[in-house]
């Protein structure tokens, strides 16, 4: 689905990323983990296509990352909630999904998905923090992606929301949908199939959360990825 | 191009404003309110007011525009929604067309209401025809749409896109024959003038004002500017960024 070598990408002179190699098989959820300040924003940027990369190479879908014909397929929800304040929930996401040729749901599912039909009519300026991230969330469901970059989709929800959205991420995975998902809380990597840990620009591990328990042999995420980084 | 997304980015921007009543009502009133102060400033040389109230009907829409669609643009980058929609199949071309189209149909509105108002409430006599009249100011809202898009790329806060208006506009403003007769200016200046759009958005208003030649001859050079500058404002928008 995603493959990366040698990925180098530079940001305002800052090595962000160095000789970064990953891949991304179908249908799982990936969950992109690290410190804040590890590169999981620009790496992400850099699958989505909307970073000059300065060496290495991305495939997405077996295209060049950043082609013409992934804008149909990628969704990107950046970390702080890109959506227009001045306009209902419904009518963000009527809008959005009114500029693919083809959409898998219509806006009222979509709202339903993100649990947001009760604010369907509410301005996006009024929501809440939690409410406005779901909003952003909702946004990258238009259309028909196959892959879904979400940035920190989770950060500053509450427990209740946070088991339903990850139930509603299984749900995308299940339909084959591929999913990349950052977060710097470590206990949310129990909830991915695959997990990438990134520290300063290099990727420290990847497997998945159970063959990086047996490999550390601790059982919270937290300790595996301390553990990690005391044995590069 | 798609005839669709250029709709639905046309219908977004129109739906923005209409949420805004704050702004659709500044945009009828104070043009309106500036006639009115001009009629009475020149209370006691009617012939001035004839001549300078006509030329301002084409420069309100202008501000209104710059000022308009920098600050829209550059909501649209800081907010993050700019990217958003650089990954979605919204064309370039299909984002600036919307916003040229929305704000040209406000801009018409605007010169409508406005100019009405200035025939029939202030007595503004109009030799030409009210409809090119409106016709003209829709230029010169495309052509304050145009430079404040083009220029929202040079600012990254809305402090700045303030500025360019005196940074940029005001100065054209100052050339373009709406002091004193572009002829009038010394030679230099005239030249000058001869390469800034907004002086043939001025020059389009007048002569319909005063019904004396054609504005074909200005409708064109607008128009290469339009294209230009639109073109110029795509270039800004950038797929990928650093």
């Amino acid at each position: 689905m995603v493959s990366c070598v040698n990925l180098n990408v530079t940001r305002d002179k800052n090595h962000i990323l160095h000789d970064l190699t990953l891949e991304i098989q179908r249908g799982v959820i990936m969950g992109l983990l690290g410190p804040s300040g590890s590169g999981k924003t620009t790496l992400m940027r850099s699958i989505a296509g909307l970073q000059v990369i300065e060496s290495g190479q991305i495939r997405v879908l077996d295209l060049v990352a950043g082609s013409k014909a992934l804008r149909h397929k990628i969704a990107y929800s950046t970390q702080s909630a890109s959506v227009y304040s001045d306009l209902t929930c419904i009518e963000n996401i009527r809008y959005f999904a009114s500029l693919y040729d083809h959409n898998e749901k219509t806006p009222e599912q979509i709202l339903e998905d993100v649990d947001l039909s009760n604010n369907a009519k509410q301005m996006a300026e009024s929501l809440s923090g939690g409410e406005r991230a779901r909003l952003a969330l909702a946004t990258t469901l238009v259309g028909a992606p196959e892959l879904l970059i979400l940035d920190e989709p989770t950060v500053g929800l509450d427990p209740v929301l946070r088991v339903q959205l990850w139930r509603l991420f299984n749900k995308l995975a299940e339909q084959g949908k591929t999913l990349l998902v950052s977060s710097h809380v470590m206990e949310e990597a129990e909830n991915c199939h695959d997990l990438i840990l990134l520290r300063n620009g290099r990727v420290l591990a990847q497997g998945t959360p159970s063959a990086l328990r047996a490999r550390t042999g601790k059982s919270r995420m937290d300790d595996v990825f301390i553990n990690l980084i005391e044995e590069a | 191009m798609s005839i669709k997304r250029l709709m639905a980015m046309t219908k977004r921007v129109l739906l923005q404003l209409k949420h805004d009543p704050r702004t659709l009502a500044l945009l009828f009133v104070s043009p309106a309110l500036l006639m009115t102060i001009l009629k009475y400033v020149y209370s006691s040389n009617p012939q001035l007011f004839q001549r300078v109230a006509g030329s301002m009907l084409g420069v309100f829409p202008m501000l209104v525009m710059f000022l308009i669609t920098s600050v829209a643009t550059l909501r649209e980058r800081t907010s993050g929604t700019l990217e958003r929609l650089m990954i979605s199949p919204l064309g370039k071309s299909e984002f600036i067309g919307g916003y040229a189209i929305a704000f040209g149909l406000t801009s018409m509105v605007q010169a409508t209401a406005v100019s009405t108002y200035a025939i029939w409430v202030l007595k503004l006599k109009i030799a030409g025809p009210q409809v090119t009249l409106i016709y003209a100011a829709i230029l010169d809202a495309l052509i304050g749409l145009a430079i404040g898009l083009a220029v929202s790329t040079f600012a990254n806060t809305e402090f700045q896109a303030i500025q360019f208006m005196p940074a940029i506009l005001l100065p054209q403003l100052l050339l373009s024959g709406l002091l004193i007769p572009r002829s009038a200016m010394p030679r230099i200046l005239d030249d000058i003038s001869n390469l800034l759009p907004l002086s043939y958005a001025i020059d389009a208003t007048k002569r319909v004002i005063t019904n004396q030649g054609s504005i074909v001859a200005d409708s064109l050079t607008i128009a290469v500017f339009l294209v230009v500058l639109l073109a110029a404002g795509s270039l800004t928008l950038k797929r990928q960024t650093k």
